[in-house]
């Protein structure tokens, strides 16, 4: 089972989630190597080797500078028809998730998403993915070659065996198509705002909240009970709240004491980012909402009635 | 200013929906709607045209006969047409089978700019946007948060791990955008009246140049093999805040658990 993982880096760092992915390959079988795309990512190919690969193989290019998937697609789809991989593995991100639906397509393969496990059973792949907003836990598996597969982010950790990479140049030829998305600015640290990932206690805000100005009350909440005030990706992206405040797949991990979920539907995005927080209640006004289906103490309500009357009992019990 | 906008029909609450023990495919027979991710991609559709001041919004769905009530709320919010692509033979299709088909109703329409939504609420994929742009050979940008068309290109603000990236793709492109973009509109009663009269065409697989093995369960190369229930979650509890006093109930629970 020739098996590639695609590995993605960050300011000079090869990020967790994908060496993450590489540990349960060799874990699964003996032949696998890694990919790494990128401009000047030669260097980083001592730490795939120390990771768990045992060949990596170097697309380095100008045209692979910007974190953009689609000349990815094109330095993949030639790879694994050269060498013949049999399976393609990929840690979920932003950026990772179009690179692999965009390989997927070229090469007419099957992907599976967000697994949280994979597994050899009788010689063949099989990956689990939780499905319905988590509620049915799915055996899912491929009919043909190359299989490719997304993991969740942060199922697998990363495991250092302290191997040496054998290292390989690759050629890159990109397509017009594939140039035509450019990077105006890239993303950078966006540190103002409070620090969440250390907080005891977590009050989290989300859509339902209504209007910017609500945080207010999550605040005094936050602020009875000793802890930092959270929010969601829409209101983040809304301009609410600050980056460095948001939990989730494209934010931080929190594991608090207590978390407060207040007006968020629970989309698994959310959940990954705070899934092993100690105690959750959720107060949400839908008893649908998918919070539910994992909160340990799920309150169907109105928030703006709810929070000041608990932030009022809180602060008369801790005086 | 033509946009086409990807529009997904998904079961009305995902979270209490099953997948069928016999076919393992969803089932898709309870109560359905227009996906809610969707409505952020058609309002920004309707803004660019609005914006352009002249144009036309395609609504394209790829689902059951059914799906149609679903498409047509599309065109009481405003979008000026809809094509639904419909056929026994796509039923099983997996992502890339789903892509081709989507991509050759797309094609079909010679679109300045296709629009999706962030994701399906039943499926979560959030990837189908990247395999359409690879069949189109069109340039893809996702998570858009934000969303300018200018001079033959859109200009994109979008939410990664790290932070805001700006990414700018020339005209045509295919751009998914968040949940946070806009503030949908709801459908006027005008609007409601007025879709009836609206063109809605009805495609076959055939009719879009498509072999019975590109798609449907044929065409795709991903299984689902069984089916399990999640680990048993702890001992959970609900209250509805009837009376007023569930602040008072949580107050409680917290102190019992020594979470005060
Ligand atoms: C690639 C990708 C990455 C993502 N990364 C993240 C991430 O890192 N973090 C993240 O959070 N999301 C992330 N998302 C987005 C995620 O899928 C959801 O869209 C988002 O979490 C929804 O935010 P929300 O719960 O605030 O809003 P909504 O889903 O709109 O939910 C609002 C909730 O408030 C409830 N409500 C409304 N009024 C009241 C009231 N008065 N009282 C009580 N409840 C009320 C509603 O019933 C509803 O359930 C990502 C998505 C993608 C595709
Ligand atoms: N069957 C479909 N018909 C039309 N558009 C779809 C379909 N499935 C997915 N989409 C579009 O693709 C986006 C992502 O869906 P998904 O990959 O299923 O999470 C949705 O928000 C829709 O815009």
């Amino acid at each position: 089972m020739p098996t590639l993982v695609y590995l993605e880096d960050h300011e000079g760092e090869l990020v967790k989630g994908a060496l993450g992915v590489l540990a349960k390959a060799r874990e699964l079988g003996d032949d696998v190597a890694a990919v790494l795309c990128g401009s000047g990512v030669g260097e980083l190919a001592p730490q795939a080797g120390r990771f768990g690969a045992a060949r990596v193989y170097v697309a380095d290019d100008p045209a692979l500078e910007a974190p953009l998937p689609q000349p990815r697609v094109d330095v993949l789809a030639a790879l694994v028809g050269e060498k013949g991989f049999d399976t393609v593995l990929f840690g979920a991100s932003v950026l990772t998730a179009d690179v692999a639906a965009g390989l997927a397509a070229r090469l007419g393969a099957g992907l599976n998403w967000d697994l949280v496990d994979l597994e050899v059973r009788d010689g063949k792949l099989h990956g689990r993915r939780p499905a319905l907003q988590d509620s049915v836990v799915v055996d899912v598996g491929w009919t043909s070659e190359p299989r490719l597969a997304l993991v969740r982010s942060g199922t697998f950790d990363p495991v250092e065996s302290g191997g040496e990479a054998e290292v390989e140049e690759v050629r890159v030829e990109v397509q017009d198509f594939s140039r035509a998305a450019v990077m105006v600015e890239r993303a950078h640290a966006e540190s103002e705002g409070p620090s969440i990932e250390d907080a005891d206690v977590i009050v989290a805000g989300g859509r339902g909240l209504g209007d910017p100005e609500k945080f207010a009350l999550l605040e005094e909440l936050a602020k009875a009970l000793g802890g930092a005030v959270a929010a969601t990706r829409a209101v983040v992206d809304a301009g609410w709240y600050p980056y460095a405040t948001q939990v989730g797949q494209t934010g931080k991990n929190v594991s608090p004491r207590l978390y407060v979920a207040c007006g968020i539907s629970g989309a698994v995005q959310h959940k990954v980012g705070m899934q092993s927080s100690g105690t959750i209640v959720a107060i949400n006004k839908d008893p649908n909402a998918p919070i539910f289906e994992y909160a340990d103490l799920g309150v169907v309500g109105d928030l703006h009635e709810i929070v000041p009357k608990l932030t009022e009992l809180v602060r008369e019990r801790r005086s | 200013m033509k946009v086409a906008v990807l529009v997904k029909e998904v079961p009305e609450s995902s979270a209490r929906t099953r997948i069928d023990p016999g076919t393992l495919r969803l089932d898709r027979n309870g109560a359905a709607t227009l996906n809610p991710f969707d409505a952020n991609a058609l309002e920004e559709a309707l803004r660019v045209r609005e914006g352009a001041g002249e144009g036309e919004v395609v609504a394209i769905m790829m689902a059951p006969a059914k799906g149609a009530d679903s498409l047509r709320k599309a065109l009481a919010v405003g979008a000026d047409r809809a094509v639904h692509v419909s056929d026994e033979a796509l039923a099983g299709s997996d992502l890339v089978a789903t892509a081709r088909a989507l991509a050759k109703a797309v094609e079909r329409e010679e679109p300045d700019l296709v629009l999706l939504g962030q994701q399906g609420s039943d499926s979560d994929g959030a990837v189908l946007w990247a395999a359409l742009a690879d069949l189109l050979r069109l340039p893809v940008v996702s998570q858009a948060a934000t969303l300018e068309v200018a001079e033959g290109a859109v200009t994109v603000k979008r939410q990664t791990e790290y932070g805001y990236d700006v990414i700018r793709a020339p005209l045509p492109c295919v751009v998914a955008v968040s949940d946070a973009i806009n503030e949908p509109r709801y459908p006027s009663l005008k609007g409601i009246m007025g879709a009836k009269k609206k063109p809605f065409e009805t495609l076959a697989t055939a009719e879009l140049g498509l072999g019975g093995d590109e798609v449907g369960e044929a065409g795709s190369r991903t299984t689902v093999e069984a089916l399990a229930d999640p680990p048993a979650r702890g001992d959970a509890q609900r209250i509805e805040d009837e009376g007023g006093d569930a602040a008072e109930k949580i107050v409680a629970y917290l102190t019992e658990r020594k979470l005060l």
